[in-house]
C-alpha cells in the first residue's frame, strides 16, 4: 500500500473520529432524554419509526463506526500481531462489512 | 563514601547482570560508574563514549531502566537505595554488554530522507533565512539532537512496530520539512508518511519526556503529520 494510501486511511480514521464523538454527544444525549422523561419502548419506536432524521443520524453514526474502527484494529494488528499483507486487509473489510450489516440491521428496527 | 551496588549487562542478547561494587563519590556520573568498573574491576566490560559533556551522544545507556545520557546523569539523581542497574538501550541490537548497533537507528534517518537536499553551490550566496520566522523557529526547536538514540530506545512504537522510523529520524525529517532551503519535502514528506512513519506514533510522548536535549519529537511528529495532510489535500504526495 503506498504512503498515500496509508495517510489517506489516517486522515479517514481521524475524520471519522470527529464525526463519532459529535454523534456519541448526541446519542448519549438521547438516551438520558428518553430515560429521565421515561418514555417506554413503544414511544421511542413511535418516534423513531419513519423518522428520516434519526435514520439519517444513526446511519451516519453506523457508518462512522464502520470506517474508524476497522482502520484502528488495523494498526492493533501491526504492532500485537505483526499482521500484514492482503490477509489482514480482507479481514479488515469483512469487520467493516459486520459493523455496517449489524449497525444497519438495528437503525432499520427501529426506523421500518 | 558508602559503595553502589551495581548491576551490568554482560553478553549480546543472551546473557546477565553481574554485581560490582563501586566507590560513591560527590558529583558522581553515571558514565564514571561505568569507567570505574572498566578501568579498575573488569577491563573486559565494552561500554561506548566519548566527549564525555553531552555532546556527542555515544554514551546512552538504560539507567534502572530509564533510557538515559550517562555522561550527564548523576548518580545522586538515579541510584534507588544505593543501587543501579545499566544496561545496552533498548530496540537496538545489542553487540556485546553495554554497546548496541546503532546502525538501524541511523539507517532510518536516511530512509526519512534526514539529509539536506539544497540547489545553492559554494560560488553562490549565503541563504538569508530570518531568525525570527515561523519555521526558522520551528527547525529551531529540533535541531539539537545528538543522535544519542535515548528516544528510540524510550518508544513503545519502535517495539511494537520495528519498521517505524522512530522519533528522532522524523524529528530529523520534520526540521528539514520546515527548512526553505531544502528542495524534496514532497519525497521526504512520502518516506515518513503511513505505518513505518509518522502516522504510527500514539502521542505517548515517552521520546519527549526522555529527551536529554529537552527537544519534542512528538511535536515533530504532529508536524508531520498536519504536513502531510496539506500535502494529500493538495494533491502532492
Amino acid at each position: 500500500m503506498s504512503a498515500k494510501a496509508q495517510s489517506l486511511l489516517w486522515i479517514a480514521q481521524r475524520a471519522s473520529a470527529a464525526v463519532l464523538a459529535a454523534c456519541v454527544l448526541v446519542h448519549l444525549a438521547t438516551i438520558i432524554y428518553a430515560v429521565r422523561g421515561g418514555l417506554s419502548a413503544a414511544e421511542i419506536l413511535g418516534r423513531t419509526r419513519g423518522n428520516v432524521a434519526w435514520f439519517t443520524f444513526y446511519s451516519i453514526f453506523v457508518l462512522g463506526v464502520a470506517v474508524h474502527a476497522p482502520i484502528g484494529l488495523r494498526s492493533v494488528f501491526i504492532e500485537w500481531l505483526g499482521w500484514r499483507g492482503r490477509s489482514r486487509d480482507a479481514a479488515l473489510v469483512a469487520f467493516a462489512a459486520l459493523l455496517v450489516w449489524m449497525g444497519m440491521r438495528a437503525v432499520f428496527a427501529v426506523f421500518a | 563514601m558508602s559503595a553502589l551496588a551495581v548491576e551490568v549487562w554482560r553478553g549480546g542478547a543472551q546473557g546477565a547482570f553481574q554485581s560490582f561494587e563501586v566507590p560513591r563519590h560527590p558529583s558522581q556520573t553515571v558514565l564514571d560508574v561505568v569507567t570505574y568498573i572498566q578501568r579498575s574491576l573488569d577491563a573486559t566490560l565494552a561500554y561506548r563514549f566519548a566527549c564525555r559533556v553531552g555532546m556527542c551522544g555515544s554514551c546512552a545507556m538504560s539507567v534502572n531502566g530509564v533510557p538515559r545520557w550517562t555522561c550527564r546523569t548523576h548518580v545522586d539523581k538515579v541510584a534507588r537505595e544505593n543501587k543501579l542497574v545499566i544496561a545496552p538501550l533498548r530496540n537496538l541490537p545489542v553487540i556485546r554488554d553495554l554497546v548496541t548497533d546503532m546502525r538501524g537507528f541511523f539507517d532510518k534517518w536516511a530512509r526519512a530522507k534526514g539529509s539536506f537536499a539544497g540547489t545553492k553551490t559554494k560560488r553562490d550566496d549565503f541563504a538569508r533565512v530570518a531568525p525570527d520566522s515561523a519555521d526558522r523557529r520551528k527547525v529551531d526547536a529540533g535541531i539539537e539532537c545528538i543522535g544519542c538514540g535515548v528516544c528510540y530506545s524510550a518508544c513503545d512504537v519502535v517495539a511494537w512496530n520495528p519498521d517505524y522510523l522512530g522519533p528522532a529520524a522524523l524529528n530529523r525529517a520534520w526540521t528539514l520539512v520546515k527548512d526553505e532551503r531544502d528542495v524534496v519535502k514532497h519525497e521526504r514528506l512520502r518516506a515518513v508518511a503511513g505505518d513505518a512513519g509518522c502516522h504510527a506514533c500514539h502521542t505517548h510522548m515517552s521520546c519527549t519526556e526522555r529527551c536529554p536535549m529537552g527537544l519534542s519529537p512528538t511535536a515533530a511528529i504532529s508536524g508531520l503529520k498536519r504536513a502531510v495532510l496539506g500535502s494529500v489535500l493538495k494533491g502532492e504526495l
